[in-house]
């Protein structure tokens, strides 16, 4: 080994173990971490974790409850796996969320950094249309745009990224108003650099921040959205299985069945109460300024 | 005042009227309407019958106008489904969401405020830590499936209150307590951050100082500036509310706003379903001037002019 590989493999190793000594201080944060590492694997290794497939059942062995042979938490009324349902149902519920925040993150950072840094009427239409659409219900609004667009997968990511863009706008200006007084910038213009040069080399980067603690909050708030939004048929359709259509198979038989609609909804509050516990953690680390 | 009311009024018409027409041209730009609720075998000549009806045959900017104009007197044509006049028909339903909202309302603040005032006053104690916890689990857990649970277990295996429907004071119980729990859980945390913001100050300090009962520094001192973030809250959480209304109605067969724009949702009724988004944001826009002049009450170095 010669000299120089130490300090590269030191300065490698140290920010992880850094972030995880913080973590480990962080009861609440290492909950929420472990939570949503195992649900990541659970989703991940579905295929292997249940023999069962999520989509197909056994007639025979119908709504049986949970405990019976083979069935951990039960069939539904098609005799399907309850617990398979969860797994493979855990990928959708995972990826409406994953794809929503990024899609809809990049799209309101965009407005954010181009109303905030320009202002203007831009800045003022922008910022209008972010007031009303805010103001109004959020579900109420995803439901209003599903039913025109239709329901399935697809359509549920363009629903929610409808619904959800405008909140990083507002949040991205607020912080690029704060930044674009900072001296770099004022550096950066001064040394001839172009607008678009400044915003996303110098802006963008001292605005992620706040960015990314939002988004693992979102990830959250869009999976009980999710939910919320194929309980009421408007959502995810069948054969695809998420958490939101299980819950509503579950209303159906809550006189007989009652673990159809527990176990789903078990699992959903836990993924949203592991994903809310990092995004606090992120939050208190980073940015104790946004608190509630 | 006269001024700032009379151009906040204003300002509530256009956000009402943006609203409409975004929905209005959403509706139009994605397909007809018609095809959409007519059965997928109905014959072309009634298909052109009905758009004749509905007037869906006309040019586009044509109908905007005519939409503009009936929505300006309060008439968004008759429910496709129903066949009656779409706002007095969701005016009809809206008793049952106010009385499901207002309590919702009532019982979060009563419930959140004292607990949120409690865990900042005992921080870092067990009550303190209970407290967190069941707030912090209180907003992971969707409130639908609270509702769903409620009725499993309170209606189908205790038989203490019925699975849904609205008359009798039973029936309120259980989607009270759902539409509740969200927004309490929101609540408590918020009290309980700004209480401890505001428990830092000086004049806290110096009412504790001079000997003040603690009762008496937390709840005239402390409390009555925490109010103002609190008051905001309210205000923002209505429209959560309204949305929360829309999902615990449905849990409930509750006969409110909530589920019937969800049905008009699922059977294209669509001029229920624009009457729906202009009571919606008319309701919401009121709201939050309401906040804006609660405000001012509430702290009186704030003024509007």
């Amino acid at each position: 080994m010669s000299e120089p590989l130490p300090a590269t493999g030191g300065a490698i190793t140290r920010a992880p173990s850094r972030i995880w000594r913080r973590l480990s201080r962080h009861q609440a944060g290492l909950v929420g971490f472990v939570i949503v590492l195992v649900i990541l694997l659970a989703s991940l290794l579905a295929g292997i974790l249940t023999p069962y497939p999520p989509d197909v059942g056994d007639m025979v062995q119908n709504l049986l409850p949970p405990g019976s042979p083979g069935h951990l938490l039960g069939t539904d009324q098609l005799g399907r796996d309850v617990l398979a349902r969860i797994l493979y149902g855990s990928r959708i519920s995972l990826a409406i969320g994953v794809y929503t925040v990024v899609v809809a993150g990049a799209l309101g950072t965009v407005v954010g950094l181009l109303s905030g840094f320009w202002g203007g009427w831009l800045d003022t239409a922008a910022m209008r249309l972010v007031d009303v659409q805010l103001s109004f219900p959020f579900i109420l609004l995803a439901l209003v745009i599903s039913a025109i667009l239709g329901g399935g997968f697809r359509n549920l990511i363009i629903t929610l990224v409808i619904s959800t863009w405008v909140m990083y706008a507002r949040l991205v200006r607020g912080e690029v108003l704060a930044v674009k007084e900072k001296e770099y910038v004022e550096a950066a213009r001064a040394g001839g650099s172009t607008d678009w040069h400044i915003i996303f080399r110098h802006v963008l980067p001292n605005v992620s921040t706040p960015i990314i603690i939002v988004s693992s909050l979102q990830i959250a708030q869009l999976i009980v959205a999710e939910a919320a939004i194929s309980f009421l048929g408007f959502g995810v359709q069948p054969p695809d299985v998420s958490w939101g259509l299980m819950l509503a198979d579950g209303r159906d038989y809550m006189m007989n069945a009652w673990w159809l609609a527990t176990f789903p909804g078990i699992a959903l509050a836990i993924a949203a109460l592991g994903i809310n516990l990092v995004g606090d953690w992120l939050r208190d680390i980073w940015d104790p300024r946004l608190k509630v | 005042m006269t001024r700032y009311l009379a151009r906040r009024l204003l300002e509530t018409i256009v956000v009402v009227f943006l609203s409409l027409t975004a929905v209005f041209l959403m509706l139009h730009l994605t397909g007809d309407p018609v095809k959409l609720f007519l059965p997928t075998d109905a014959l072309p000549a009634q298909i052109a019958e009905v758009r004749h009806r509905l007037g869906f045959d006309q040019p586009i900017w044509l109908q905007y106008l005519r939409f503009v104009a009936g929505a300006a007197r309060g008439d968004f044509g008759e429910s496709l489904r129903y066949g009656v006049p779409a706002l007095k028909l969701l005016l009809e339903r809206f008793p049952a969401t106010l009385e499901l909202t207002g309590w919702a309302m009532l019982v979060s603040l009563l419930t959140a405020i004292p607990v949120g005032v409690i865990s900042a006053a005992r921080r870092n104690s067990l009550t303190d830590y209970v407290g967190i916890i069941i707030t912090v689990t209180g907003q992971a857990v969707p409130g639908f499936w609270l509702g769903i649970m409620g009725i499993i277990l309170f209606s189908v295996r205790l038989g203490w209150f019925p699975t849904g429907g609205r008359g009798t004071w039973e029936q309120l119980v259980l989607p009270t307590l759902t539409l509740a729990a969200y927004t309490a859980a929101r609540f408590a945390r918020i009290t309980r951050s700004t209480m401890l913001d505001v428990l830092s100050q000086d004049y806290v300090r110096t009412g504790r100082a001079k000997g003040l009962a603690e009762r008496y520094v937390l709840y005239k001192h402390a409390l009555k500036n925490a109010l103002i973030p609190i008051l905001t809250l309210v205000g923002l959480q209505l429209g959560q509310l309204l949305g929360g209304a829309v999902v615990t109605e449905t849990v409930f067969s509750w006969p409110g706003v909530g589920r019937l724009l969800v049905q008009a949702l699922l059977n294209r009724d669509f001029p229920l379903v624009l009457a729906g988004v202009f009571w919606v944001s008319l309701l919401i826009s009121l709201t939050n001037l309401l906040v804006d002049l609660a405000y001012a009450w509430v702290n009186p170095q704030i003024h509007y002019g």
